[in-house]
């Protein structure tokens, strides 16, 4: 840019600007000061930045091939039984909110308190950190603060997954997302096509609706099967049911229980034990949910 | 020929001096993991970057497929996931990414935070960078809905009860993020647009602020 100024004048501006020039050259420093070999940005240092950027992407797409992205069941806001959880990198914060004096009452502290507190420090660490000394060791209280909390998220993490793990093992739960790709892992072995779990497939209707077996069953498995005999998630679907299985097999079910299904059966360790009449009833009723014929 | 394209744009507009200053700044031996082996712990500041443009490139393929609506998100992920052509892989990078970015700025950070480089004059580009810390934070939040599964829809509904528990502002907070009484189809639209627009428009300032102080001041001295 050509800078045309006459040397007469008593005030120079910046350019075309409005903006006065100073005398104070705003030149980045350069690493003379510095004893070693320095070396010019493009493309003599991005060669050797790139050599350690190859690495990490190779070790991404490793990732990426081996371990495809998850996907679970489609939402449905009337699950109840769902775990939920969030992505790993907000467990410590998911976790510090479980505790007692951290939640209900004392939500504020869980919510503003600690994170704030925590988060505000980090935010604002040049303006609390001020000393001109810059190794860490020499900075006992910054770096023992930091190691602290470090110490904190990992451990908060820790528990957050023990827990949910648990949790897991208990309710007898297998996470969405591995049982839907073992199903289409399945599916593909025995050649068929993968489950769609995108279009709700067409139910047959319930065949007689007043019969009174009908009462036990709104009374048992409705609040898991849909009121609507529909299935809910991957608990499947009641109406239709006397296709899959003969009134035996659903004896059977419903006594010993099945996958995340209870026992019913008298003397199984269910919560409801219905009686051997009781399940004969239902399991009649049940097998002749069949598909009208065409 | 591109020589003298180059010169043509380059007599009207001076284009040199700005990338020259970029190509031709001294990067000091202390930060060169080809002098010192330990030095890799400068690089995660640029491999956040690299990261982050994965994010970019590969989010903005993802949206050739993704529908952000109730009934067609999932299926839109779905058929993005099986039968598009390495739409699997796409959506994987863009996945892991998402992780790896968090754990590649933790690292730059905890570097920034034990060389002490932080200190004057370098406090404000400290302080931009944890705004890109918890602009990314906010991405990972709002891009875990947008599958529309179970998992994502269970976490954001406890989410958004957690930021309701602010006092005084958690019900606008909530309102904002959730866009009505449950969370449903305004909330992942919301979510769609602070994932897409919003967060990344802030995200790309924030870089720049970062990058142009980081060329000012240069990088901190060895210790």
């Amino acid at each position: 840019m050509s800078e045309s100024y006459k040397a007469k004048e008593r005030v120079v501006y910046v350019g075309d600007s409005r903006v006065r020039k100073g005398n104070m050259p705003n030149v980045p420093a350069d690493y003379t000061s510095y004893p070693g070999k320095s070396e010019a940005f493009i493309p003599n240092f991005l060669l050797k930045e790139w050599m350690v950027g190859c690495v990490v992407l190779v070790g991404f797409l490793v990732l990426t091939i081996t371990h495809p992205a998850p996907l679970g069941y489609p939402a449905d806001p009337t699950n109840g039984a769902f775990i939920p959880m969030p992505d790993w990198y907000f467990l410590f914060i998911y976790q510090l909110l479980k505790y007692p004096y951290l939640s209900e009452n004392y939500v504020v502290l869980g919510t503003i308190g600690i994170p704030g507190i925590a988060f505000g420090a980090l935010l604002l660490a040049p303006f609390l950190d001020t000393g001109k000394e810059r190794r860490f060791y020499r900075r006992p209280i910054a770096s023992s603060l930091m190691i602290l909390s470090l110490i904190a998220c990992v451990y908060l993490t820790k528990v957050s997954w023990d827990h949910y793990t648990h949790e897991l093992e208990k309710t007898n739960t297998i996470p969405e997302h591995i049982e839907r790709e073992e199903k289409a892992r399945e599916a593909a072995m025995a050649g068929q096509e993968r489950p769609n779990y995108t279009k709700q497939p067409e139910l047959p209707a319930v065949v007689d609706a007043g019969d009174p077996a009908t009462s036990i069953i709104q009374a048992q498995c409705l609040s898991c099967h849909g009121t609507e005999y529909e299935g809910r998630g991957n608990i499947p679907p009641l109406r239709g049911v006397g296709d899959k299985y003969s009134k035996e097999e659903i004896a059977e079910i419903v006594t010993n229980g099945r996958g995340g299904m209870p026992a019913f059966g008298e003397g199984k360790g269910g919560n409801v034990e219905l009686s051997a009449e009781e399940i004969d009833q239902v399991s009649t009723w049940l097998a002749k949910q069949k598909a009208a014929a065409e | 020929m591109f020589k003298t394209v180059y010169n043509w744009i380059d007599e009207r507009l001076d284009i040199t001096p700005m990338w020259r200053d970029v190509a031709d700044h001294e990067v000091p031996e202390h930060v060169n993991p080809a002098h010192h082996f330990s030095a890799f712990v400068y690089c995660f500041g640029g491999l956040t970057f690299f990261i982050t443009v994965i994010q970019i490139l590969s989010g903005m393929f993802l949206t050739m497929y993704y529908v952000p609506d109730i009934i067609n998100a999932y299926a839109s992920v779905d058929y993005l996931q099986h039968k598009v052509a390495f739409g699997g892989i796409v959506r994987g990078m863009h996945h892991w990414g998402a992780s790896l970015v968090i754990v590649m700025m933790f690292l730059h950070t905890l570097r920034v935070f034990f060389t002490g480089s932080y200190k004057a004059p370098r406090e404000m580009n400290w302080v931009v960078g944890m705004l890109i810390f918890f602009i990314m934070l906010g991405l990972g939040f709002t891009g875990y809905l947008l599958p529309w599964d179970n998992k994502a829809y269970y976490a954001t509904k406890v989410g958004i009860q957690i930021a309701e528990s602010v006092p005084y502002l958690g019900p606008y907070i909530q309102e904002l993020l959730q866009g009505g009484e449950v969370v449903g189809a305004q909330t992942l639209t919301r979510f769609f647009a602070i994932h897409v627009f919003f967060l990344p428009g802030a995200l790309l300032a924030m870089l720049g602020a970062h990058f142009l102080m980081i060329r000012r001041q240069g990088i901190s001295g060895p210790l």
